[in-house]
Order: structure tokens, then sequence, then C-alpha cells
């Protein structure tokens, strides 16, 4: 029946309505319970999501190594050359060459933070940091080189 | 006791005896027009402040709470922020229009303002037809509007113009009958005698389920006539930037914006003075000791708790529902509203002839 239908609509919405509005006046009535971070207020104690992506590191342990093979996965993945990745020769104890990284150079000013290179890099040398404060004075602070001075690939990384 | 009725006729009487009949009229609209304009101030600030607080606490935020005490003068400093911002006009524009819109639209807030009674006897107009005059001049508020959308040569501003004009001509036949029921009710257009038969009880409680269905009409009606989300598609944000005052800046922003908290103070107003009886104390039937326990509380306070309990549920319904698309809001007023309203009506005329509320 047409009016019925017509009828059962109406109060069925009303319900709805009633239901979402249930909902935010819980919200309202319970407003000491936020959700949101006092930022400067409480910067030592800020507590991150854990995917919040700041910007991207490359990962050195206590000897001074990373995983990063040079392979330039990730500046493939990258969409906006964000990355540039510039290579060198080692030359192994056993006379062999082989490529390594010679600097990883990020610009921080272009990155989206999308994480396409940390999912594109084989061997998890790069990873989401969750510093975020990256303001600067000066533009050229901006392009950073990820692997630190004199730190090689660690042994048995492919 | 002090009430507003007893500094008006004060300063009435003290003007008479001090200059003649013409310039006691003169100053004392000059007077009225000052309080008004005072009132309006003070309602934008109030006004801005509640709406961001009551958004904060439905979201789980905090809200403003940097400037003043608890961020209580943020709105204060927002408005010497756009005070001092440069009006803008933009070369393509109507010039003449485009910097009379906003001040039309004050207009129009500020005539609303005369017929509705803020206390017992205190009112700037008491007019015979009222609520003829109310539903009459809330229409023109689509005018400043549409001069606004097409004055801006913008295909954004004459959009969100074009969908408010839709939007406000459908919504005011609904919002109209619901108003309609209570003039049948009572049996009057002057918003006093409406007020006064409300006495022994609010229309709200007298009359049954069809006038909650009015008023529930009648919420939704004044929801969309104001722009206010869920139905704010003259500005909708996310398809238009800001509908029909995208070019406006600095004050002449500051007046629309002014005008839409106005505007939704009024109709929360007219709502409360037509439904929850304005200035009138719950009153239940002859439970006199009651009713003289309520009195206790002054009228102005009962007319500004009502009214800001209406602004409240609007607020509400703003940060709870998603906006419509067109074609929903309008099939929610011609599919919907209107039929049932016109329905209720005949209900409720039948209701008054044969005397079947309190």
């Amino acid at each position: 029946m047409f009016i019925l239908k017509y009828i059962k609509e109406v109060f069925s919405g009303l319900q709805s309505l009633a239901v979402g509005l249930r909902r935010t006046l819980y919200y309202f009535s319970h407003h000491k319970e936020i959700i949101t971070q006092q930022y400067p207020d409480n910067r030592d104690t800020l507590v991150f999501p854990d995917r919040f992506k700041g910007e991207v590191v490359m990962v050195h342990d206590d000897n001074n190594e990373h995983a990063c093979t040079g392979c330039t996965a990730c500046e493939l993945a990258c969409p906006n050359a964000t990355i540039k990745i510039i290579t060198k020769f080692d030359i192994t104890p056993e006379g062999k060459k082989k490529k390594a990284i010679d600097k990883f150079v990020y610009h921080l000013e272009l990155c989206t933070m999308c994480n396409l290179c940390v999912v594109a890099c084989p061997t998890d040398a790069i990873k989401m940091a969750q510093t975020f404060e990256h303001s600067v004075f000066n533009r050229a602070e901006l392009t950073k080189v990820l692997n630190k001075p004199d730190s090689k690939i660690r042994e048995g990384v492919e | 006791m002090w009430s507003f009725s007893k500094i008006s006729k004060l300063i009435d009487s003290w003007l008479s005896v001090h200059f003649s009949s013409t310039w006691t009229m003169v100053i004392e609209m000059v007077i009225a027009g000052i309080a008004v304009i005072t009132l309006f101030a003070l309602l934008g600030l109030v006004l801005v402040l509640m709406e961001r607080r009551v958004a904060a606490w439905i979201q789980i935020r905090l809200g403003p709470n940097r400037v003043g005490p608890g961020g209580m003068l943020q709105s204060l400093a927002d408005t010497l922020k756009l005070l001092v911002k440069e009006g803008m006009t933009p070369d393509g524009a109507d010039k003449f229009l485009f910097n009379l819109a906003p001040f039309i639209a004050m207009i129009v807030a500020m005539l609303l303002m005369a017929p509705i009674a803020f206390a017992s006897d205190f009112q700037l107009w008491n007019l015979n037809i009222g609520v003829l005059y109310v539903t009459a001049i809330s229409s023109l508020m689509v005018i400043s509007i549409l001069m606004a959308g097409w004055a801006s040569n913008n295909k954004y501003s004459l959009m969100g113009a074009m969908r408010s004009g839709a939007q406000i001509v459908s919504y005011e036949l609904s919002a109209g009958l619901s108003i309609m029921s209570i003039v049948v009710l009572s049996g009057s257009l002057n918003l006093n005698e409406i007020i006064l038969s409300q006495a022994d009880g609010w229309w709200i409680f007298k009359g049954h389920i069809p006038v909650v269905i009015a008023f529930i009409i009648f919420i939704i009606a004044v929801t969309a006539e104001t722009n206010r989300a869920p139905f704010d598609l003259a500005e909708a944000e996310s398809e238009l930037t800001a509908g029909f005052h995208t070019e406006y800046s600095g004050m002449k922003f500051a007046l629309f914006f002014l005008a839409e908290y106005i505007n939704v103070f009024i109709v929360c107003a007219i709502g409360a003075t037509l439904f929850l009886g304005g200035w009138m104390p719950l009153h239940i039937g002859h439970w006199q000791a009651f009713n003289h326990v309520m009195d206790f509380i002054p009228s102005s306070i009962w007319f500004f708790g009502k009214t800001f309990f209406l602004i409240f549920l609007i607020m509400w319904f703003r940060w709870t529902f998603p906006r419509l698309r067109i074609d929903q809001l309008l099939d929610l007023e011609w599919k919907y509203l209107l039929p049932i309203s016109i329905f209720n009506i005949l209900l409720i005329t039948l209701m008054a002839i044969l005397g079947w509320h309190f």
C-alpha cells in the first residue's frame, strides 16, 4: 500500500535522525573526554598514532650500518622526485666491484608523506619517522642526506 | 522588582516631562534603534562563540580556549580582525548592488526584530498582524542573497544564490503552514495575544500531537530558511567555496555572517513565541501555587531561555546531519513536509473548531 509505505518511510527517517542526534548529544554531554591534543602545551608528552608519518629516515644500527643497497626502487616509486640516489662502486676484498650508495638525497620540501618509498624498499632500509616540526629559515636545509657519514651497508644484505 | 517594561516606562515618563511629545517620540525611536543595534552586536558575539563551543563539544574537541578566560573573547577578537580588514569589491562586480546586499540582509534582520516581545509588556511594535508581518519580511531575506550572488559576477556565488532562492521559496510554504496552525488555535495574528493565549499552558502542550508535528516541521523549515546545515546549500563549502558570499571580505562579509546568526535568533524567537509561549512562564492549567512559583522567574529570562534552547537545537542539527543534495532538499519539502503540514493544519483546524485542545 502506497500510504503505508510513505508513513513507514517518514517514521524510519525520523528514527535514523534520532539515532544520530542521540550520538552527538552523548558527545556533547561528555565533553571532558576530548580526543584532540593541546599541542604546544603538551609538547613533551605528545602521543602519536602508529601510522603518523612525519619524514623519511634511514635506519642505522649501532655499528653505523644501514640496509640500503642502492637499488633505487624508492626513487622509482616516488611520485614527485623527492628521492635522488647517487651510487658509487666499492671494491670488495676479492677485488670485485660492488654497487653501493654514496648519497641518499631526500627533498623534504617535495615530499607528500605518501609512504610509497617505504613500501617499495626490498630491504626495509628506510622508514617513516614521527618528527614533524620541520620549519626552517632556509629552504636548502630541507634537502637532506639520509645516510650518515662513513656508514656502510650491513653484512649479508643483498 | 526591576523589569524591562518598568525601565522603558521610567524612561518614557522622564522624557515626556522634559520634552514635547514629538521629541519624546524621536528620542525613544533613537534609543530603540541603539538598543537593537547593541542587541545585534551582543547576539553576534555570543552566538558565534556558542556555535563554536557546541561544535567543539559535539566533535569531542575543546573549541576556542586561547583568547580571554576559557576562550570567551574569541569572537570579539575575530570581530576586531574583520573590522580592520579591507572590504574588497571585485572588478567585474556590479559595484552598487554588491555593496548594497549586506545592508539589505541586515535591514531585513532589523525589521524582523520589531514585533518580537522580549519580556512581558516589552515590545518595539505591538502590531496587530505581527505573524503576517514576520512571514512577509522574512521572505525578503532571499533578495539580499540573490543580490549578493548576482552582483558578485562569480559562478559559485550565482549558483549558491539560485539554490538559496529555490530553497527559501519552497521551505517558506511549510514554515508558513506550521505558523498558521498556531494562528488557527489562538485565533489571532497579534504576537502578544498569542502569548497571552498560552497563559494556561504552552501550545506545544495544549495542542497534543498535531502541534508537536507542526513544531517539528517549523524547526526543519526555519533551519532551511536560514540556510544552515544540513540545508546550507547556498554556502556549501565543499562545492561552492562559500556560495553567495565568496567574493565578500572584511566587514561586508561580517555583516552577512552576523545576519545569518541574527536570523537564527529571530526564527527561534518566533518559534519560542508561537509554540513555547514566548515570555510566558511555564503554567500548568489551574495549578495556582505552581504557576505563582513560576511567575517569580522574570519573563525576559523565560524568553531568552526558550530562544536559546531552540538555537541550541538548531546548532545540534547542524553538527549532526550531513548536507542534503539539492534534489533531496526539494524532495523533502515537496514530497514530505508540505503534504504532512497541509494534512496537519486540517487536523488542527478540526481540533480548534471542536475544541479538542485544553
